[in-house]
């Protein structure tokens, strides 16, 4: 048993890290994500597209690295210790290997190009307001009309829609037999008529989710991707892959960091709140909750690298993963104590604008209301469990 | 033992649950806080009207002589409401400090005010580095012939954009952290030298950071003396506390009630969402954090007018079961709402930021611990 990195894994580091560092566009350093604009989000992801680094994880042939599931891990490590804005996972990472597995090879030389070079915004059409852990129930439906479907339904919490040019989406095709067995995976152009897209307000104040209303949309055939009444297999395929990397290890790493950073500048009593025995156990407890779910997933890296994929287990980086990103945002709101409670919307500060309190103290709540959602998607936490239950201990 | 509460309680929890659902729906609440003001002024007549303003001051000064369970029965009908109007901190704080430590005179010139509806009060007491600790006052007031000069900034002073009036902590005396020589001053706003940095807070409310530049006050803006001002505000957190522990028994409330409609209403894979184990016990689980912090309330309520060392006690001991039953209830009830918890649209949303809040208001569940064991 052997926890070191090898000298070439060392040396990736190394070139990994002076490549961020070197080329990360120096006004998205430390932006917050809620305030940034298309082209911030996009800014990364071009300079990756242009060095050929964008996609580690698909395979070379369709523009993938190479790298070993060692690098592709120290990449992650190093993108999430710099803090980069990582490229959007829409397509990189969800509807990318879902068109390189099952599409065709007209998707692949249209849709593939697109991702990369970020030209393409893509979002994820899958929940509806009455299909989010069931989501086989989805009810949109498309129906042939010779060459082209026309699609009516009604997607929720789709992400950043309102930048989307397209969006790959969960359609009813079929209504006999099980619910899963009569749904197709489409492309969408969101600029077809009979596509609305409205914004959902969260509690912490963000635009970030949508909803997508879609009405008579016509859509031609030949952007079915795989045979129709199996796209369930596909969207299968797509949640597997979204659950990979959701551990989140590294961006907490930084988070803890960051946090006893604020804990070093707050008082009580005259003192840093960071010498409070109280206040440094819970950081204490964090670390160490932490340090476990790292060694889990990377127990779960070592399988990986043995060509054993991610199985069942992986549920336990999700629900780990998130629970500790909320305790962190929890505790880093309670260390700027008084200071958590005031709220200025970006849109409502004037040129005079002066922040209250603490630099530090600026975003926390948004920030620990916000988090409340990672253990909502991606599969409730719930659901992860029942996964655990039924897959591993065969309940 | 009796944990019953009299005709007229009852008929004044029913006056104000009525007020509430008549004149502050959901809907009517946001229109409130998204105004240019963020409080309504015609709600806070109204309550004048109603009484509740007078409620907990004796009829000599013109109340109708309620006390802390009165207190307690109005707030948890408010936190139902999520009102936002400053009850707390008019009422409760300055007007518990006016009513039980100012001098007939000070009464007199300000208690008809508050009663009457026409002034609101903002109790100035935390400073940028003072955390929860009510003692570390670096605002100064140095004696000036017959009255007083302060110099400070007040931190996150709740409902200062809309006050009349500030209680200001101020160091009379003594090194920052001492506990003697704190001065409790009655300051208008309108007083030169006050300024205000006003914003909305997290839960709907609005607070400013309010800064002392030379501001002249007469000798007669001293509340009591000029060194025991911290047991005197120390008592009004207190109070404090056992006002925003009943309102948050009506948040909790508010949160079970609505979960458990919605998981009975809700179906996924063919049956509602209710009908699952995992999802029941959760239910239970805030049900009894609900019934728990209940229990507390009327604990603290019953004490507040007990010897300083059991009040303190029963205040730190309540505060810490309301910060972590409040905590619990308001991150459960966001889950099991799924993506709609987590939207502005429904309350949910709403009184789970209010809980947070509740939870740092007055100090926090580490701060109340240490508290409760020190004393």
């Amino acid at each position: 048993m052997d926890v070191e990195f090898t000298s070439e894994d060392q040396a990736f580091r190394a070139e990994a890290r002076k490549f961020i560092e070197d080329n990360y566009p120096k006004h998205l350093i430390g932006a917050d994500r809620g305030d940034l604009s298309k082209e911030d989000f996009l800014a990364w992801h071009k300079i990756l597209a242009e060095k050929g680094w964008v996609a580690p994880s698909w395979p070379e042939e369709f523009g993938g690295t190479g790298w070993t599931v060692t690098q592709k891990y120290i990449w992650n490590e190093e993108s999430a210790a710099f803090g980069t804005i990582p490229p959007l996972p829409f397509g990189i990472a969800m509807l990318g290997p879902v068109i390189y597995t099952f599409g065709n090879q007209a998707q692949k030389d249209w849709v593939l190009p697109g991702i990369k070079s970020g030209e393409t915004w893509w979002c994820q059409g899958y929940s509806e307001p009455g299909a989010g852990s069931d989501l086989a129930g989805l009810k949109t439906r498309a129906v042939r009309d010779g060459d082209d479907y026309i699609v009516n339904g009604h997607k929720i919490w789709t992400t950043l829609a309102q930048h989307a040019d397209w969006m790959f989406c969960l359609v009813r095709t079929g209504a006999e037999g099980k619910p899963q067995a009569g749904i197709s995976f489409l492309l969408i152009d969101m600029k077809t008529p009979g596509i609305t897209v409205r914004p959902i307000i969260t509690i912490d104040g963000g635009h970030e989710v949508n909803e997508v209303f879609l009405e008579d949309v016509r859509v031609p055939a030949e952007h079915l991707v795989g045979e129709e009444n199996k796209g369930w297999t596909i969207a299968k395929f797509l949640l597997g892959n979204e659950r990979s990397g959701i551990a989140g290890v590294a961006r907490s790493k930084k988070a803890i960091d960051r946090l006893r950073e604020i804990a070093r500048g707050e008082l009580e009593d005259g003192a840093p709140l960071l010498e409070s025995s109280d206040f440094a156990r819970r950081i204490s407890e964090l670390e160490i909750d932490l340090t476990a779910l790292e060694y889990t997933e990377l127990r779960t890296l070592a399988s990986e690298s043995k060509g054993q994929g991610p199985g069942p287990e992986s549920s336990i980086l999700k629900i780990k993963g998130t629970e500790i990103q909320q305790r962190i945002t929890e505790l880093t709101m309670e260390a700027v104590g008084n200071y958590a409670s005031p709220w200025v919307p970006q849109l409502d500060r004037g040129d005079n604008y002066r922040a209250i309190g603490p630099d530090h103290a600026e975003g926390v709540s948004q920030t620990y209301f916000n988090t409340r959602k990672t253990s909502i998607y991606g599969g409730s936490n719930e659901i992860q469990r029942n996964i655990i239950a039924k897959m591993v201990l065969g309940l | 033992m009796d944990f019953s509460f009299t005709e007229e309680q009852t008929l004044l929890r029913n006056m104000v649950q009525s007020f509430v659902q008549d004149n502050y729906d959901f809907d009517s609440r946001m229109k409130i806080v998204r105004s240019e003001e963020g409080m309504s002024r015609e709600i806070w007549g109204q309550f004048a009207e109603l009484g509740l303003l007078a409620a907990p001051f004796s009829e000599e000064m013109g109340g109708l002589d309620g006390g802390p369970i009165d207190i307690m029965v109005i707030m948890e009908e408010l936190g139902r409401g999520l009102v936002v109007e400053p009850y707390l901190p008019t009422v409760v704080l300055c007007g518990g400090i006016l009513s039980r430590h100012a001098s007939a005179a000070q009464q007199e010139a300000n208690l008809p005010g508050i009663l009457g509806g026409e002034h609101i009060w903002a109790l100035a007491y935390s400073e940028p580095q003072s955390r929860f600790n009510a003692g570390d006052v670096l605002t100064s007031a140095k004696a000036d012939g017959e009255g007083f000069v302060l110099n400070g900034t007040k931190a996150v002073v709740a409902a200062a954009p809309w006050a009349d009036k500030f209680i200001v902590s101020a160091r009379i005396s003594g090194e920052q952290r001492d506990r003697n020589g704190i001065g409790l001053f009655i300051v208008d706003k309108s007083a030169s030298g006050v300024s205000t940095q006003d914003y909305p807070t997290v839960d709907g409310n609005r607070a400013s950071e309010v800064t002392f530049e030379n501001v002249a006050v007469s000798g007669d803006a001293l509340i009591g003396d000029a060194t025991t001002g911290l047991s005197i505000l120390e008592e009004a957190l207190d109070h404090g506390i056992g006002a925003i522990c009943a309102e948050s028994l009506g948040h909790m409330k508010s949160l079970n009630d609505a979960t458990v409609e919605y998981c009975k209403t809700r179906k996924q894979f063919g049956v509602p969402i209710g009908s699952f184990q995992v999802l029941q016990h959760r239910m239970v689980d805030m049900f009894m954090e609900y019934e728990q912090s209940v229990s507390m309330t009327y604990m603290v309520n019953m004490k507040l007018s007990e010897g300083e060392e059991e009040r303190r006690k029963a205040a730190s001991g309540a505060k810490v079961q309301i910060g972590k039953s409040g905590r619990f209830v308001g991150q459960e009830a966001v889950q099991l709402h799924g993506g709609m918890g987590m939207t502005e649209e429904l309350s949910v949303g709403h009184y789970f930021k209010r809980l947070t809040v509740i939870d740092t208001q007055f100090g926090n569940v580490d701060h109340h611990l240490k508290r409760f064991a020190s004393a």
